[in-house]
């Protein structure tokens, strides 16, 4: 039987430790993401996407060379789940939004003369300049709103002081999945950005439950010691917060697994969000609250009340 | 807490019955349905086009055309009320948005007689009240004229209510299944087409503005179709629509219009069998056309569709009838198509397409399989774990997580909600998920029964103190996804709908449901039962 229930363990005393790591990882996330930068897929970019099937296997650099010789600029293809299923991408064309539509056709004739075999069109998207802009806008607004919302709500909920912390690691967090998406240079695209405000959630959703266990017993242990009533809360919650992450898990990897080709980006950072989520919320969230000089007399009668 | 009058479990079981009823008809074909009794719910839920395959585009309308129009016609009216007042003008300058030119003696008089003609040719697109649509400022002999902001705004608000009635006729007549056609924001159009997966035909058929006019030829001077010079004044040079090297040099006024088409059908030229597309006038045009028909017997007179010409042919008596065909050496499909455009009319200006997103229904179903694959997988995974962490309590959260994936079901279809392949992994991150708020009660259970608690206190106290935790950690998700909501749009929106309904139902499941169920059985509990070995 699984049983983490009054574990004691003393999470505060690496802090050091994590602190740095954490900030190790910031620091390559940041220098990633202006040395390597994000890989843009379509909607952020532009260009042309076009999903093929085909009756029999391709050899593929000799259609990339084919397809490079129409002068649409860079055409990259590459296997997409099986050695018959083929993405075809093509950079924006300078010119404005109508001149990316003839893209599609030029694409369409040319695999039509140079291969041989039946060939179905799964999937095709072109997105012009004014969108993708608008795209790449909106999608960094909901970021910060997201973020900014989550300040607010804690803030309101809780004190100024827990609202920092919760949002210090939720910048971690966000950062260390852009950070995650420009060292392995895996596509970023809308899904994505949609992938990154649960994440926000999520982690939110993690660190509030430490948080507000550590208010609890703020109420509890009115003389205990910070360091101690810190590790004391995040014991309490470890076994939830394991569970609910363990389930989470569980239920994404399947996606990861099973769930097809054009989901798995998406997947991936919510992987990868919901396990730098859990972390931070133990190791970032909580052993910031020392630093942050929380309040110690906690009025009973506060709408906030969870010890009735 | 743990007590429930009659009254509250009967309510509970309602709305969860209701919930789930609504989820049903997901499981049966449509035919099957048919055969339900009336009562039933029979809403099925919606598909977004990247499940059941279809076209998403996104189209604009180019606003700069049509101010461009409106200017160039103000640029008419304004010179015919200088010239007929005997006033020399110079520097006369056409930007973007105005008019600017020098004259000498320009007065109220004249102010007033420009703004009663353009009052006048803009009568449909003026708003009720509206005393004038010009700006008109006058500096020693410099003279500046500026459309009003507010008649712009009606111009191109105008153009593209047009331009959504042209599109939706357009569609129709090619008798697309449930097109949905929706203005989006000031000048854009997003049409949905679903089951349609290559629209190449509908981006042809948008693309036109298919302005159709009747000029004559211009006659009067020697014209070599492959080196054209110069266009005299009044007339201009047009390429053939067959061939883009080929010239005319037709006259620059309209005879007859487009606009008073009443009807175009394809068909075949019972001599020849080339495809034609044969028109009838209205009675306007009909008079106009065949007034120009009896006066230039003889000469070439030009189809124009979109500037360029179709044919020219030499009228060779007059045709007073109001009816008349186009050959213009197409294929049946182009005087197919070329007929729908007459019917449905011309766009006031042309369509940008900003973006199209278009699935093959294999991928759609493809899509389908794999994510309700990979939701049984994860979601058997959940189950396990949980019983083999919270034993009998883990039980009673899987029974209420079944409960949960067929409501949130239930909610997508009976509002109508479109599911997206997002949404489906929505749902997937929702079976992760919604076990939350039990494992937070069972947690605090657990404490309660460590801290000495006999297992109805621990179960008790578990609920009240787990509450505010549950409110305040769902909350953020919420957040979190209602903003998705506003800022997505397509497929990625359906991430958040089901996400938030999720939040809605797990909720709601943990605080009834399991509960209810825990104190139906609140005599036998022990311990154990929740996943504590009985000396802990």
């Amino acid at each position: 039987m699984l049983n983490i229930s009054g574990t004691q363990i003393n999470f505060l005393k690496v802090r050091v430790i994590t602190f740095i790591l954490s900030a190790i990882l910031i620091f390559l996330s940041i220098g990633a993401f202006f040395v390597n930068g994000l890989n843009f897929g379509i909607d952020f970019k532009g260009g042309t996407l076009i999903e093929i099937e085909t009756s029999q296997e391709i050899e593929i650099s000799g259609l990339r060379d084919n397809l490079n010789t129409l002068k649409l600029g860079d055409v990259q293809v590459q296997e997409f789940g099986s050695s018959k299923n083929l993405l075809i991408r093509v950079e924006q064309q300078l010119g404005g939004d109508q001149v990316q539509q003839d893209v599609v056709q030029i694409v369409k004739d040319s695999l039509g003369s140079y291969l041989s075999t039946d060939i179905n069109f799964r999937r095709t998207e072109v997105v012009g300049p004014k969108v993708s802009g608008e795209l790449i806008q909106s999608g960094a607004i909901a970021i910060f709103v997201a973020v900014f919302a989550m300040l607010v709500y804690i803030w309101f909920r809780f004190e100024w002081q827990f609202s920092l912390g919760a949002v210090l690691a939720l910048v971690h967090d966000v950062i260390l999945t852009i950070g995650v998406f420009c060292i392995t240079q895996l596509e970023f695209n809308l899904p994505i950005i949609a992938a990154i405000l649960t994440i926000v959630g999520y982690s939110m959703n993690d660190t509030v439950v430490v948080y507000d266990r550590v208010r609890e017993n703020l109420r509890k242990y009115r003389s205990k010691e910070i360091t101690d009533l810190l590790n004391l809360s995040i014991n309490d919650t470890l076994s939830r917060t394991i569970v609910t992450s363990v389930t989470t898990l569980l239920a994404l990897l399947s996606l990861f697994i099973f769930g097809g080709e054009v989901i798995k980006g998406f997947t991936f950072a919510m992987i990868w969000g919901v396990i730098v989520g859990t972390y931070s919320s133990i190791f970032v969230a909580a052993p910031l609250l020392r630093y942050l000089d929380v309040k110690r007399e906690w009025n009973t009668t506060s709408a906030v009340d969870s010890t009735r | 807490m743990l007590y429930f009058s009659n009254l509250k479990i009967f309510s509970v079981l309602a709305v969860i019955i209701i919930t789930l009823l609504f989820a049903v008809p997901n499981f049966f074909g449509k035919d099957q349905l048919e055969t339900f009794p009336n009562f039933f719910p029979k809403q099925q839920v919606n598909l977004g086009l990247d499940l059941q395959g279809g076209s998403h585009l996104l189209l604009e309308v180019d606003t700069e055309e049509i101010i461009k129009e409106r200017v160039e016609n103000l640029n008419a009216d304004v010179r015919r009320v200088l010239k007929k007042n005997n006033l020399n003008y110079s520097n006369f300058k056409v930007s973007n948005e105005s008019l600017k030119f020098i004259v000498e003696g320009f007065n109220s008089e004249i102010q007033k007689e420009i703004s009663e003609l353009s009052m006048s040719n803009s009568q449909n697109i003026l708003a009720m009240g509206d005393q004038t649509n010009l700006i008109i400022t006058q500096e020693e002999n410099t003279v500046q004229i500026n459309f009003t902001e507010e008649f712009i705004k009606q111009s191109v608000s105008n153009a593209v209510a047009q331009s959504l009635e042209i599109v939706r006729r357009r569609i129709d007549e090619l008798g697309t299944r449930e097109p949905s056609i929706q203005r989006q924001g000031s000048s854009r159009i997003i049409i949905q087409l679903p089951g349609i997966d290559d629209p190449d035909r509908i981006k042809s058929l948008l693309g036109q503005t298919a302005k159709l006019t009747f000029q004559l030829v211009d006659t009067s001077v020697n014209f070599d179709p492959f080196n054209p010079s110069k266009a005299p004044i009044g007339s201009e040079i047009l390429a053939s629509d067959a061939d883009e090297e080929f010239k005319y040099i037709v006259k620059k006024r309209i005879m007859v219009g487009g606009e008073n088409l009443v009807d175009a059908q394809p068909g075949f030229d019972p001599q020849t069998n080339e495809p034609i597309v044969s028109f009838r006038f209205d009675r306007i045009g009909a008079t106009k056309f065949g007034r120009v028909t009896q006066q230039n017997v003889g000469k070439p007179f030009a189809i124009v569709l979109d500037n360029k010409v179709i044919s020219a042919p030499v009228i060779r008596e007059a045709i007073l009838g109001g009816s008349g065909q186009i050959s213009g050496g197409f294929d049946s499909e182009e005087a197919n198509d070329l007929a729908i455009l007459l019917r449905a009319g011309a766009l006031p200006a042309p369509l940008i397409i900003l973006e199209e997103r278009s699935v093959g229904p294999d991928l759609g179903a493809d899509s389908i399989e794999a994510g309700q694959f990979a939701a049984i997988i994860g979601f058997i995974a959940v189950i396990i774990f949980m019983i083999f962490v919270y034993r009998y309590f883990g039980l009673l959260a899987d029974i209420a997580l079944i409960i949960n994936l067929f409501m949130v079901l239930g909610v997508l279809s009976l509002f109508q909600a479109t599911l997206t392949l997002p949404g489906i992994a929505g749902i997937i991150l929702t079976i992760g998920m919604a076990v939350d708020a039990n494992v937070l009660i069972f947690e605090r259970v657990k404490e309660e029964i460590r801290n000495g608690s006999n297992m109805m206190n621990a179960v008790e106290n578990g609920y009240k103190r787990a509450l505010s935790t549950i409110l305040d950690a769902n909350i953020t998700t919420l957040i979190a996804a209602i903003i998705l909501f506003f800022m997505a749009s397509g497929p990625v929106r359906g991430f958040s709908i089901t996400l938030a309904i999720g939040i809605f139902t797990s909720v709601f499941t943990a605080f009834t449901f399991t509960r209810l169920l825990i104190s139906l059985n609140a005599k036998r509990l022990k311990p154990n039962f929740v996943g504590l070995s009985k000396n802990a």
